[in-house]
């Protein structure tokens, strides 16, 4: 057993001495990109380092637009993002991933950090988003109300209710007094609108940004029901934020009316 | 490796060597990485086992739900391996017994669905057999038969992923049998198919049970393909690896007790078919 220890041990030994050679190298990273900053520039605060962003997947095109103009204004600064499920992305913020701001779709997920005690301050909604179903192109089966997705011969694809996505589903049909047997369940709001994309499904009910982001492969048919159940997003700064100036200055910028632009060119709504 | 081309082979001989030397302990530089090996695989279960939510259990697995998909998944799974029996048994007599040009190809190809990712399986299914897809329009034209969100369609994803363990097993004990007593089958008036069921396929029965007991649990397990070619639906396509997946977003204690349920399916299976057929001589 003490000669599978120490091997053990050397094992973690030589592991841990590469993952202190990464940790070197991305501080000389980050510290270059300090120094480099300390040529005092026109902005009024000198910000630097990296800027760790979580965000819900439904947020990458517009967050990947906003990071670019941080990095422009901000010279010094990078904007580094990981877009997933809110889910997962609060499980790993839990689990001590280094971030600096967390965005989610979700307040319930947004909660789970900050039960944990992870965020700095109160969390803020930013945006808030609204169902619509999708159609293939051209609608053929003219769909124009929530109940046409209940008629037979259909096939409707939603998001599985332990999503953020599938709850609102569940609740814009409680409000609409309709019982809808989709064809399945989908794990996420990408996979529910990709089966529309690939012709599989005829309709699914999706967020209205995640239609925009789709372009002509999908059409968007709004209904009335939707209203009862918009997701608000907050964002949070993390507690351990290791650029606390940095990620304030990208959380202002989400929320600044340049922010709220290019946010609401994706289809989100103000808060 | 061993076990996977010729399963009953490779077992009979490690049963003979252990009855020979009982006595002899495996050398300390080989019998350490061996237990640490046996521990990276069996800690993780057994801590499935100490985080189960015990007295809850009863009242989780009562639930409708949970029996609805271990029923599809065993009925799925059961299909799919009838499936790849069906089909894959020739498949594999082909690659072992005839020579073609390309046959090296072929059989790259078949063993393909054992390291493609599941969920690329899924894809291809769909880009394949799907409403849309490359011969599925046709289905669907034709005949009116879709297969996506249908419980064939789960049938189906498992069988891509399952069928080349059984090939690749079938196939490694027809290489292993010896083909002179078909030969003397045939000499003797057989035609080659008679000959084909009755000398060869009681000949390589141990293996063909060993691939089939592999393609099963395999199918039981399959999780990528199902999502992504057949989807959710419970009672129709949600079998228990995609029930854990979606519990386990929600209700984390819920998906360790399905997951123990599939285990203590799966353990009792293998076990006990291992036992039966794969050290039957």
């Amino acid at each position: 057993m003490t000669r599978s220890a120490r091997r053990t041990r050397r094992m973690l030994q030589v592991s841990g001495l590469g993952t202190a050679a990464l940790l070197t190298l991305s501080a000389c990273g980050s510290s270059d990109s300090g120094s480099s900053s300390d040529t005092s520039d026109s902005s009024a605060k000198k910000l630097s380092g990296t800027v760790n962003v979580f965000a819900a997947a439904s947020l990458t095109e517009s967050f990947t637009t906003l990071g670019k103009r941080f990095e422009k204004e901000h010279p010094g600064t990078k904007v580094t993002f990981n877009f997933g499920g809110s889910d997962t992305l609060a499980a790993g913020i839990t689990g001590g991933a280094p971030a600096d701001v967390f965005a989610a779709a979700s307040p319930k997920t947004m909660k789970i950090v900050t039960d944990q005690g992870d965020a700095s301050g109160e969390p803020t909604t930013f945006v808030r988003n609204r169902l619509e179903i999708a159609t293939v192109p051209g609608n053929p089966d003219k769909v124009a109300s929530l109940k046409d997705l209940t008629g037979a011969g259909l096939k409707v694809v939603l998001c599985d209710k332990t999503v953020p996505c599938g709850a609102a589903v569940r609740t814009a049909l409680d409000a609409a007094g309709l019982k809808l047997t989709p064809v399945s369940y989908e794990q996420d709001v990408k996979s529910a609108l990709t089966k529309v994309e690939l012709k599989e499904a005829d309709a699914a009910v999706v967020y209205r940004t995640d239609v925009r982001a789709a372009g002509d492969k999908v059409e968007g048919v709004d209904f009335p029901e939707a209203a009862d159940a918009i997701n608000d997003y907050p964002i949070a700064l993390l507690k351990d934020a290791p650029h606390t100036e940095a990620a304030k200055a990208f959380i202002a910028l989400v929320r600044s009316a340049e922010g709220q632009k290019v946010l609401t060119a994706a289809g989100f709504l103000k808060p | 490796m061993t076990s996977l081309h010729k399963p009953g082979a490779a077992a009979d001989t490690l049963q003979g060597a252990s009855r020979r030397r009982r006595t002899r302990w495996a050398p300390l530089p080989l019998l350490l990485p061996a237990l640490v090996g046996l521990a990276f695989l069996v800690v993780p279960l057994v801590a499935l086992l100490v985080r189960a939510p015990w007295r809850d259990l009863p009242e989780q697995l009562a639930s409708p739900e949970v029996w609805q998909a271990l029923q599809l998944s065993l009925l799925c799974a059961t299909s799919a391996t009838a499936v790849s029996l069906v089909l894959g048994v020739p498949l594999a007599w082909v690659l072992a017994r005839t020579r073609f040009p390309g046959r090296g190809l072929v059989r790259a190809l078949v063993t393909l669905p054992l390291v493609l990712p599941p969920v690329v399986g899924g894809v291809a299914l769909l880009t394949a057999l799907g409403r849309n897809g490359v011969v599925g329009q046709y289905l669907d034209q034709w005949f009116g038969v879709t297969l996506p969100f249908t419980t064939t369609g789960v049938v189906i994803a498992e069988a891509f992923v399952a069928m080349p363990f059984l090939v690749i097993s079938v196939e490694g004990t027809l290489r292993a049998a010896d083909p002179r007593y078909e030969e003397a089958a045939t000499t003797l008036g057989a035609s080659r198919f008679t000959a084909f069921r009755r000398v060869t396929l009681p000949l390589i029965a141990p293996g063909i049970a060993a691939g089939s007991v592999l393609a099963w649990a395999r199918a039981l397990g399959e999780f990528g393909a199902t999502i992504t070619f057949a989807g959710n639906f419970p009672g129709r396509t949600q079998t228990m690896p995609l029930a854990v997946y979606l519990a386990m977003q929600s209700d984390p204690a819920a998906a360790i007790a399905l997951s123990l349920v599939l285990l203590a399916v799966s353990v009792t299976v293998l076990a006990g078919l291992r036992d039966r057929w794969m050290t039957a001589s």
